[in-house]
């Protein structure tokens, strides 16, 4: 296992990072009702990177993921407090719209979720809603870049008025990037895009992350050790609702401080 | 002895031999060996099912047989010519003599001596009549041989039914038990009992539907044969004339269009009703409401479905109707200055605002859990790229559920279809043709109900148009059910 970490490690050029902080949390905690998910996280997020959140079940990182762009808003025992901070501003602020800032802070999900209609419509959702299109040759602009972004374009060009839910899993996880991608959000949070899905089009999906960095803030929530190496400039490992450890990805896989964080790289637990 | 008690005796004798398998299961499987087939429990079963099922098969059966056996026989004793000499039908005549004989019952023991094969029955009707029994005035000497003859027959054949019924139990008992060994498929052989009687309790259901509309259609085709069915499917007026029956040549018109037009009518607006607000209920309980909401809200609002229709028929003639038509009052009052209503107080109106609120409960219901069963990730996914509450409802919500929320719709309007009470109360039994909503209309249900509860002849016209309208409203029925299924399965395909 950490032979392989390393490998891929080794392979990646690694780049002087940027070190623009596009998100900052501090002192972030989430209750359900009595019960206590996350303990006080404070976390930078930086900009046009792809920051991976890494830990075993039940840690508190889809929570968290969550968080970013106020999705437990939706989940009415969810308590968030801390302070969110988006170029500086505080997403929890009651003068901030939330719709407003889920158009900026887009979100893929687990599972595929196309909406049962047809290609175009799903890419074109978004920009609808947000009037991102003053013209339908705009909108139509809009849809085939997007689609080209998520390197879906030449696979569905020629059935674009064809149901989303007939594509393949892979093809649905893009389309749901395409999606996201169209209203151009600034960040795009990513809960665990690739645990549907099969090694070939986990690869795909991988391929077009790093693709996606150069133009997006990425942060990503991974089960698999080697994605969150691959994909991931910054780490976070979450143990029981703390942050246990957060580092450059090549630091925390090649010398982890903390205990937790070597425990679970080396696959003692999660 | 009771019919009760023999089952009670079959049972017990079961029970016993359920026990004593169970007992039998157990020792083969710690007598060591090769190990058992099944469980000892299957080997309970498989001895309960020997003793007990043969045994009520044959019960039923006796039960069934007997009674009509001892009718061909009593009616083969019939005097030559004694029944037409009385001006009586046969099937009279024996149920003269079973009412004798049920009488010859009710007697003391000691009474019951006295009436002989002899006695004249001018001697038998007093004593019949001082413990209660009603004795028709019809009944002959001839009848009491025969009612003893019966009795004597029923007392024969129900200790025979007794005895064979029991003995069989226990032989049957005592076969299954010895059946068990080792290798005996006990399991599987009680599987496919209880899967047999799945088939049957699912076959009776098909059979009575298929028994309904099999007399539906052979009524109806016996009243096409009087009436010319265009007349009946294309009449504009419905005037069965009551009193005009038998009496040759004027049997009345009976024209449907009225009552399809009422039924529809009616239907239609209790539809503008319950759809727009059952509909807004089910979305405000579905995407809106917090659990707690929920959790008082939605049983209080299902509590209307649990309303009798009666209920909302005499709330709809004693409290809407009067208010629809003083409330016409009023407003030709304030326009015209003459008080007169325009609304009558039975309407169409009335009929269906009142049947509207009643089906608000199927519309909400329904559709509520048509809209929760839209997957929560599409939700998430649509709030996902800032699209409000509202948005996510109308854009990807409600077109997901359409389908589904469409079956639900056609569900309901059979309903509204179906419903009487209401319509007899609120709308009245007149059958006019009109588009005016603020006059009396009736429907098919209400002219199904008068046509059948009429003092009339079975064979009449004036009774058989019923069927043909029942067969009518079952096909309109059906295939709101049938297009409204095809609709579900469509939908299911969607996300499963």
């Amino acid at each position: 296992m950490m032979e392989n970490i390393q490998a891929t490690l080794n392979e990646r050029a690694s780049v002087t990072p940027n070190r623009t902080i596009k998100m900052k949390t501090e002192k972030v905690t989430v209750h359900y009702g009595q019960k206590q998910a996350l303990n006080g996280i404070d976390l930078e997020v930086y900009e046009r990177q792809v920051t991976a959140l890494i830990g075993p079940s039940g840690c508190g990182k889809s929570t968290y993921l969550r968080c970013l762009n106020r999705m437990n808003d939706t989940i009415d025992a969810a308590k968030v407090a801390g302070t969110i901070l988006l170029d500086g501003e505080n997403i929890y602020d009651p003068d901030l719209d939330v719709v407003e800032l889920r158009a900026r802070v887009g979100m893929v999900f687990q599972k595929p979720n196309p909406f049962p209609k047809s290609i175009w419509e799903n890419v074109a959702y978004g920009p609808k809603i947000h009037g991102l299109a003053k013209t339908k040759d705009e909108l139509e602009e809009i849809v085939h870049t997007s689609l080209k972004k998520a390197g879906l374009y030449n696979e569905v060009k020629d059935r674009l008025d064809e149901p989303g839910t007939g594509l393949s899993g892979g093809q649905q996880q893009r389309l749901c990037i395409a999606r996201a991608i169209a209203v151009s959000p600034e960040v795009i949070l990513m809960d665990e895009p690739c645990s549907a899905l099969d090694p070939i089009a986990t690869a795909t999906v991988e391929e077009l992350i790093d693709e996606l960095k150069q133009n997006y803030t990425i942060v990503i929530v991974t089960h698999s050790m080697q994605q969150a190496a691959r994909v991931s400039q910054q780490t976070a490992m979450f143990h029981l609702g703390d942050l246990a450890e957060v580092g450059d990805t090549e630091m925390m896989f090649s010398n982890p401080s903390d205990k937790r964080t070597q425990d679970y790289i080396m696959g003692r637990f999660g | 002895m009771s019919t009760f008690t023999i089952i009670a005796i079959v049972l017990l004798i079961g029970a016993i031999g359920a026990t004593l398998g169970f007992r039998r299961g157990s020792a083969l499987r710690a007598e060591g060996g090769r190990k058992p087939h099944s469980r000892p429990v299957y080997h309970a079963s498989y001895v309960f099912t020997w003793g007990v099922i043969p045994a009520l098969l044959v019960l039923s059966v006796w039960l069934i047989a007997s009674p009509i056996l001892n009718e061909l026989n009593v009616r083969g004793d019939f005097p030559e010519g004694a029944v037409a000499e009385a001006n009586l039908t046969d099937d009279l005549a024996y149920g003269i003599v079973e009412s004798i004989g049920s009488g010859l019952r009710a007697l003391p023991e000691s009474e019951r001596e006295t009436v002989t094969a002899e006695t004249p029955i001018a001697e038998a009707v007093p004593l019949f009549r001082q413990y209660g029994v009603p004795v028709a005035s019809a009944s002959a000497d001839w009848m009491i041989p025969l009612a003893i003859e019966r009795n004597a027959f029923q007392d024969i054949s129900r200790w025979a039914m007794t005895l064979v019924v029991i003995a069989l139990a226990a032989i049957g008992t005592f076969h299954g038990y010895r059946g068990i060994r080792t290798r005996l498929r006990a399991r599987n052989k009680v599987e496919s009992v209880v899967n047999s009687m799945l088939v049957i309790a699912s076959s009776i259901a098909i059979l009575t539907t298929v028994g309904i509309v099999i007399s539906l259609v052979s009524e109806s085709a016996d009243f096409f044969a009087r009436v010319d069915p265009w007349t009946f499917f294309f009449g504009t007026v419905w005037e069965p004339r009551f009193a005009a029956a038998g009496s040759g040549g004027a049997e009345g018109q009976f024209g449907l269009i009225p009552l399809l037009a009422g039924t529809l009518y009616i239907g239609f607006v209790a539809m503008l009703v319950a759809v727009p607000i059952g509909l807004f209920a089910a979305i405000y309980m579905a995407e809106y409401a917090s659990n707690r909401v929920r959790s008082v809200a939605k049983p209080l609002l299902e509590v209307l479905a649990g309303i009798p229709t009666i209920v909302y028929g005499f709330f709809a003639l004693v409290t809407v109707g009067p208010f629809f038509r003083d409330l016409s009052a009023q407003i030709s009052g304030l326009l015209t200055g003459d008080y007169s209503a325009f609304i009558q107080a039975q309407s169409v109106l009335t009929a269906g605002f009142v049947m509207g609120i009643m089906l608000i409960p199927f519309v909400s219901s329904l559709s509520d859990d048509i809209i929760t069963s839209v997957p929560g990730s599409l939700r998430d996914g649509s709030l996902g790229l800032g699209a409000t509450r509202s948005e996510t409802i109308k854009k990807v919500v409600l077109p997901a559920a359409l389908p589904g929320i469409v079956s639900a719709l056609l569900l309901t309007a059979s309903r509204a279809i179906g419903e009487t009470m209401i319509v007899v109360l609120a709308a009245g039994v007149a059958a006019n043709l009109t588009i005016n909503p603020f006059e009396a209309m009736t429907t098919i249900t209400v002219k199904i109900v008068q046509q059948l509860t009429g003092d009339l002849e079975f064979t009449s016209p004036q009774t058989l148009v019923a069927f043909a309208l029942g067969i009518t409203l079952f096909v309109i029925t059906l295939c709101l059910n049938v297009y409204a299924l095809y609709i579900v399965r469509k939908y299911k395909e969607q996300y499963e």
